[in-house]
Parts: structure tokens; C-alpha cells; sequence
């Protein structure tokens, strides 16, 4: 079993050495002319504007912070199912319902996001009238929830 | 590997360790030139497929037949390449993400089983080891998209590590109940549980021909294909997180990327489509078993290649809806009855 992951191991190696050896063959061959105006950050030609730390949705934040809760789960179910086909030789159909209850409590958790909105990307934002609508950049046709249905209000997009 | 190596009049004088790190360097060696000929192969079949489905012709001139040449041309184009580095990137950052994307594919490829001896390393841990290598990947994404300080750049990062790591858990979930079904992470011995004819691959039992669809569109979303190429969107983030990179740096970003487009394939084929077996118990010989899995694979990154030519791509929302919505419960509900029919069975 060492020998299958010093075999990982030096398959790293081996994919580094061929990193290196390519960056530095192309060190030796490429032309080398920087001046300010190519090593200006791209914008599409123009000069870059403002920085490019923007602010971008927090609902990035959210979808990290739900794959967290999923993914543990993944890695806890893993060795479950691995072994699973034992454990219904030895200790019988408990060995199912114990994981299903573990995933009944996730599945709770998912439902609880799922209503409060939180895997909702666009959010549908009831507007009291067309001025306020024009105040934040949208019009009343824009689309809202869901694969294109027209909403009700107007959405909002990243 | 090791023993056929001391079999060669030439080495059989050695000790074994020196040996076995031999065999060790030269099954790495052959799968870097396979990822570097293939790659450039993908990348070329790629365009032709794109030209006969557009009703062109696609790369026609360089090396003679059909340009099959054209990739390789490219490729000593990029090494000849300025490196263009931008004023402002954070370097450190910068610098590795190519590397990460890159290594992130190539350590995959070291389990994948071409036939029952010939695999880099036989883990134990198969399965779980690729879901790892390819989350390498996302940390290349967001350090380029981070380190190269360009607003472009750093929202493809975003869209591209929301999109990956969300779309890990449906590709998790559905390969459980298959690894539920033949109690082992080991990628051999799954491909082994499907031996025989070809009912017994695992695609043709219903509850996985489920985990099946919904691990292919969720390989595709990992690998940023059409239409889950939100990352790059070239008509909206120009190129998204390797807008400023050029040269050899840019050739691993895209050579990653072909990796990677095998090895989702490649773990498909092993999982649901029976791996080396043809499906046919006369035809399953060990001389063909490398070029069953190989030709399997190629199949289904033609079909990576066939929709990314056909359909549209899908906004921000979509991608979430589809992926929170509807694969990880119907992933969840999936496992679930797999599991409720094995207990009652038992």
C-alpha cells in the first residue's frame, strides 16, 4: 500500500519537473519586451478603472457556506457506504436506518434554506412603483425567479 | 509493473527499489506524453467536430490530412509566446494557479484503470482520491482569479468556485449508491462488479441509470464545459480567470482543462459503463482491455464536445436552481431508496 502512494508521490514530482522544464524551455525561446502599457491590468483597451477588489454577492459566501454542510456529509457517508453491505450482514437494517435519520436531520437543514430563499439567486423585489424600480437600474419586464418566468416585481442580477 | 521491467536483459542486474522507482517514473512518463498527445488530440478533434457541426470544414492545412498537425503547431506557438505578466498581479498567486489546474488533472490520471494491471498506482481509495485531485483544481481558479488583480478575472473565479463546489455534492451523491453496491472505493474492483454481459453494467440498473445523468451534466458543470461554462464566457468576462495569462502559462490552463474533460470521463466510464469490459464476455481479452476504456472514454468526451456545440449556455440562477433544486434532491432521494430497497431485500 506505501508503494501505491510513493507512486502518487512521485507522479507529483514528475508533473512538476514537467512545469518547470516547459516554463524554463519557453524562458529561453520567448521574446522578453515589457513596457507599462502591455502590463497595464486588461480591460478590453481601456485603462483599467477604479480597483479590481469590487464587491461581488454575498450569496457566494452562502453557496460556500452550504457546501461545507454537504460536503462533510459526503465525506461521513463515504466509509458508511463502503462498508455497508457488511453491516447488513452483521447488524442488519439498522445499519440503513441510522444514515437514513443522519440524513433526514440534513435534509431539514436544506428545506430550512430552501424556504427562507437562501438558494434563490435572483430575489424578486416588490417595487411600491415604476420610480423606484428606475431607481435601482431595473425595469418592470426585467425576469424574475426561476428559468426565465416573468416575476412579479422586477429582479435583480449579480 | 516492476517485475516486467526486470525481465529487460538490460536491467536485470539492478536492485529491486532502484527498479520499482523506475517503473514508477516511466508509467508517470508514458501518462505525461498521453495527457500531451491527447490533449493536443482532443483539442483538435474538438475543432473539427465544431467545423462539421457548423458546416465548415475546421482546421484544414498544417501536417497535411485534415490539419491534424494544428495542434501541435499551436502548441510551439505558445511556447514561443511573450510572457505578457500584468503590473499589478499579485505574483506568488499568479504564478501557481496554472500549476495547481494543471497538476490537479494530471494527479488523477495516476488511478485511472486501463486494465487490471495497468494502472499507475491501485488505491484503495480510488474514487475518493479523484473527487480530491479535482478540487485542486478550484484552488487554481480562485488564485488566478484572485492573484491577477483584473475585475474580469476575478468574477469567472467566483462564478467558477461557486459553480464547482456546488456541483461537487450531486457528483458525490450520485456516485454513493454504486459504491453502496460494490462495498469498495477501489476503481478496479468496481469495474469488476460489472464484468460479463452487459446487463451487468451498472448503467442498465435503473437506480443508478439516474446517478448516471446526473453525474455526467454535474462532470460536465466540474470541468466548465458548454453550458456550464459560466467561468469563462467569452462573450461577457472575455475570458474569465485566464484573461491575463499568455504563453505556457495560458497551455496549462488549457491543457488542465482537456485533462480534466478525460478523467470525468474516464471515472464514468469505470463507474456506470462497465470500465475495461466490452459488454461482450467472447471480446473481454486482456490485450483489449486499454482500448475498450480508451475508446469508452472518447466517447463521452465526444459528447462533452457534441453539446458544447449545440446547446445554449445557462445564466447564473439557472445553474444554482438546477444544481440545489433539483439534482442534490433527487441525488439524496435516489440514495435513499437505493438504500431502503437493499435493507428491505436483505
Amino acid at each position: 500500500m506505501h508503494q501505491q502512494f510513493a507512486t502518487v508521490f512521485v507522479f507529483m514530482l514528475l508533473g512538476l519537473a514537467f512545469l518547470f522544464v516547459s516554463q524554463i524551455a519557453s524562458k529561453l525561446l520567448r521574446p522578453k519586451n515589457p513596457y507599462a502599457a502591455k502590463q497595464q491590468s486588461y480591460e478590453c483597451g481601456e485603462e483599467p478603472e477604479g480597483s479590481p477588489w469590487i464587491q461581488f454577492n454575498v450569496r457566494f459566501y452562502l453557496i460556500a457556506l452550504f457546501f461545507i454542510v454537504f460536503d462533510v456529509e459526503i465525506i461521513f457517508m463515504l466509509p458508511w457506504a463502503v462498508v455497508f453491505n457488511e453491516m447488513l450482514g452483521t447488524v442488519g437494517p439498522l445499519a440503513f436506518w441510522e444514515m437514513f435519520t443522519f440524513v433526514c436531520v440534513l435534509l431539514v437543514g436544506l428545506a430550512y434554506v430552501w424556504l427562507k430563499g437562501d438558494l434563490d439567486w435572483v430575489k424578486t423585489i416588490i417595487a411600491r412603483d415604476d420610480d423606484e424600480l428606475v431607481n435601482r437600474g431595473l425595469s418592470r419586464y426585467s425576469s424574475g425567479d426561476k428559468l426565465g418566468k416573468p416575476g412579479l416585481g422586477a429582479s435583480e442580477y449579480v | 509493473m516492476h517485475e516486467t521491467l526486470s525481465n529487460l536483459p538490460l536491467l536485470s542486474g539492478l536492485p529491486a527499489q532502484v527498479l520499482v522507482v523506475l517503473a514508477m517514473v516511466s508509467a508517470g512518463g508514458i501518462i505525461l506524453g498521453c495527457i500531451a498527445v491527447g490533449g493536443m488530440f482532443f483539442i483538435w478533434s474538438e475543432r473539427k467536430v465544431a467545423g462539421y457541426i457548423q458546416s465548415r470544414y475546421g482546421p484544414m492545412y498544417v501536417g497535411g490530412w485534415h490539419g491534424v498537425l494544428q495542434s501541435l503547431a499551436d502548441g510551439v506557438k505558445l511556447l514561443l509566446k511573450e510572457d505578457i505578466w500584468p503590473e499589478k498581479a499579485d505574483k506568488p498567486l499568479w504564478r501557481m494557479a496554472p500549476l495547481l489546474v494543471f497538476l490537479g488533472a494530471f494527479l488523477s490520471f495516476v488511478v485511472l484503470p486501463f486494465g487490471p494491471n495497468f494502472v499507475g498506482a491501485n488505491l484503495d481509495i480510488g474514487l475518493f482520491y479523484v473527487m480530491a485531485t479535482s478540487s485542486l483544481v478550484v484552488m487554481g481558479v480562485i488564485s488566478a482569479g484572485w492573484g491577477s488583480n483584473n475585475k474580469w478575472a476575478l468574477y469567472g473565479a467566483l462564478r467558477g468556485a461557486a459553480q464547482v463546489i456546488s456541483y461537487e455534492i450531486p457528483l458525490g451523491l450520485a456516485l454513493l449508491p454504486v459504491v453502496m453496491s460494490t462495498g469498495s472505493l477501489n476503481l478496479g474492483t468496481i469495474i469488476q462488479a460489472q464484468a460479463g454481459w452487459i446487463h451487468n453494467w451498472h448503467l442498465l440498473n435503473p437506480l443508478f441509470f439516474v446517478s448516471f445523468w446526473i453525474y455526467v451534466i454535474s462532470s460536465l458543470a466540474e470541468v466548465n464545459r458548454v453550458p456550464f461554462d459560466l467561468p469563462e464566457t467569452e462573450s461577457e468576462l472575455v475570458s474569465g480567470y485566464h484573461t491575463e495569462y499568455t504563453g505556457m502559462k495560458f497551455a496549462f490552463f488549457f491543457l488542465g482543462e482537456y485533462a480534466d474533460m478525460f478523467v470525468v470521463s474516464a471515472i464514468g466510464v469505470t463507474v456506470f459503463l462497465g470500465g475495461w469490459y466490452s459488454g461482450i464476455p467472447a471480446l473481454d481479452v486482456p490485450a483489449l482491455f486499454p482500448l475498450i476504456f480508451i475508446l469508452k472514454s472518447f466517447f463521452l468526451v465526444f459528447v462533452q464536445i457534441w453539446l458544447r456545440w449545440t446547446l445554449p449556455r445557462l445564466r447564473v440562477d439557472q445553474l444554482m436552481y438546477v444544481c440545489w433544486k433539483v439534482f442534490i434532491p433527487i441525488a439524496l432521494a435516489n440514495l435513499l431508496l437505493y438504500g431502503v430497497i437493499r435493507t428491505v431485500l436483505s
